[in-house]
């Protein structure tokens, strides 16, 4: 039945080749943890990705009860955790999700530098890393905002005046991350449409890149 | 093909009479024209949305009654008030707090108790290593009575404008520190 549907699709569409592109390729033997164990470390940029879905994933779904409001977010944070089924788990996914997000980010990075793989020619591939690296601490602090508790509030104050203290351009960059002279009502708004929209958007284009010169330019050799 | 040659070695001598532009070039122009012009008018309005906050122009705050002058002690005291404030589509009060004082001559000042290095908030006499000073729990930085930054924190805490009326003082906005320098 399901061979039928697949094999009528793809009839008229050629779907093959595609999925066999994306999917359908060598894994060296080097980076093959089942030959060498410590090729382990090689799966810490796969692990990014994998968790990176599930903050998508999660995050969609936080959306369906959260309110970027500053009267409403912290009672809807607290509905959502207490009160809906499973709420505390997605939430705890989401919440727990970005820390560990970073984490594996950065032992990828350690797993990069170390291993060379940064040289010619993937040195492209090292500053669209770098890219992916400030987006997701810029999803980290966006996020950080949103649950509008003290911790978040004073947070921001502080990561704001961090922003602030840039020069030249420090007060016009603070006032233009919190939307105003106060963190308030349109900080929180701004930080939900750039946590949930631009931000993500700006990833995935990146994520794109980072995946597309990885398959150009073939896995670094072995040290 | 030795004739394509010829005409590439005497065409230097040979230029076009006419300067006019081409069909191409006008159809370039005017497409790229019509894109430029389409692009803007969908680019511009979300630039000008995104950055409205801050040009939206701040007027000087009211003067709020915050304390009575004979309350007023050369030791700091905190006294809190309430400000309302527009954000975005609420309006609500902010609640500020201000260390006020009067030195040896009088002078009635009042420090804003925002920390200048990273914006928490620092407390009077709440560390027990460094007595009569201002201190924040944060990074550790530390002023004078006047404000004036001894560690971690670049500037001087800020002042508060201040009015008196009625034997009540009264605080303004939040300006620069103008008494920390008095210190020698």
């Amino acid at each position: 039945m399901f061979k039928n549907v697949y094999n009528w699709i793809d009839e008229r569409l050629d779907v093959t080749p595609i999925w066999r592109d994306v999917a359908d390729h060598e894994v060296p033997e080097h980076v093959n943890p089942a030959h060498h164990f410590s090729a382990f470390v090689y799966c810490f940029g796969g692990l990014t990705f994998f968790i990176t879905v599930i903050q998508i994933l999660s995050g969609m779904f936080l959306t369906m009860y959260y309110v970027p409001d500053i009267i409403n977010a912290y009672a809807s944070v607290e509905y959502l955790q207490s009160s809906v089924a499973f709420g505390q788990i997605v939430r705890g996914m989401h919440h727990w999700g970005a820390s560990l997000v970073i984490v594996m980010m950065f032992l990828h990075t350690m797993r990069v530098f170390f291993t060379g793989s940064y040289k010619a020619p993937r040195e492209m591939n090292w500053v669209v890393g770098m890219l992916i690296f400030f987006v997701m601490l810029g999803l980290g602090l966006t996020g950080y905002l949103l649950p509008w508790d003290n911790k978040a509030y004073f947070a921001t104050k502080v990561t704001l005046e961090i922003a602030n203290s840039v020069p030249v351009m420090g007060p016009v960059l603070k006032e233009l991350m919190q939307g105003g002279t106060i963190v308030g009502a349109e900080t929180l708004t701004r930080f939900f449409a750039l946590h949930v929209f631009f931000l993500p958007a700006v990833l995935l284009s990146l994520l794109v890149g980072h995946f597309i010169m990885i398959r150009r330019q073939g896995i670094s050799g072995p040290l | 093909m030795s004739s394509h040659n010829d005409q590439q070695d005497i065409w230097p001598e040979q230029p076009p009479s006419r300067k006019e532009m081409s069909r191409r070039q006008f159809l370039t122009y005017t497409l790229g024209g019509a894109t430029a012009f389409m692009g803007a008018g969908t680019i511009l309005p979300m630039v000008r949305f995104v950055v409205d906050p801050i040009l939206h122009k701040k007027g000087a705050g009211d003067f709020i009654k915050v304390a009575e002058i004979s309350k007023i002690t050369e030791e700091p005291q905190e006294f809190t008030f309430e400000l309302k404030q527009k954000d975005g589509w609420y309006d609500s009060t902010a609640t500020l707090t201000a260390w006020i004082r009067k030195d040896a001559k009088g002078d009635i000042y009042a420090l804003s108790p925002i920390c200048k290095h990273l914006g928490c908030t620092v407390g009077w006499n709440n560390d027990k290593a460094h007595p009569d000073e201002y201190h924040c729990p944060c990074h550790g930085a530390r002023y004078t009575k006047l404000g004036k930054n001894l560690e971690v924190a670049p500037k001087p805490l800020d002042q508060y404008k201040t009015k008196f009326d009625n034997g009540w003082v009264l605080l303004g906005d939040i300006v620069p520190n103008t008494v920390a320098s008095e210190e020698a």
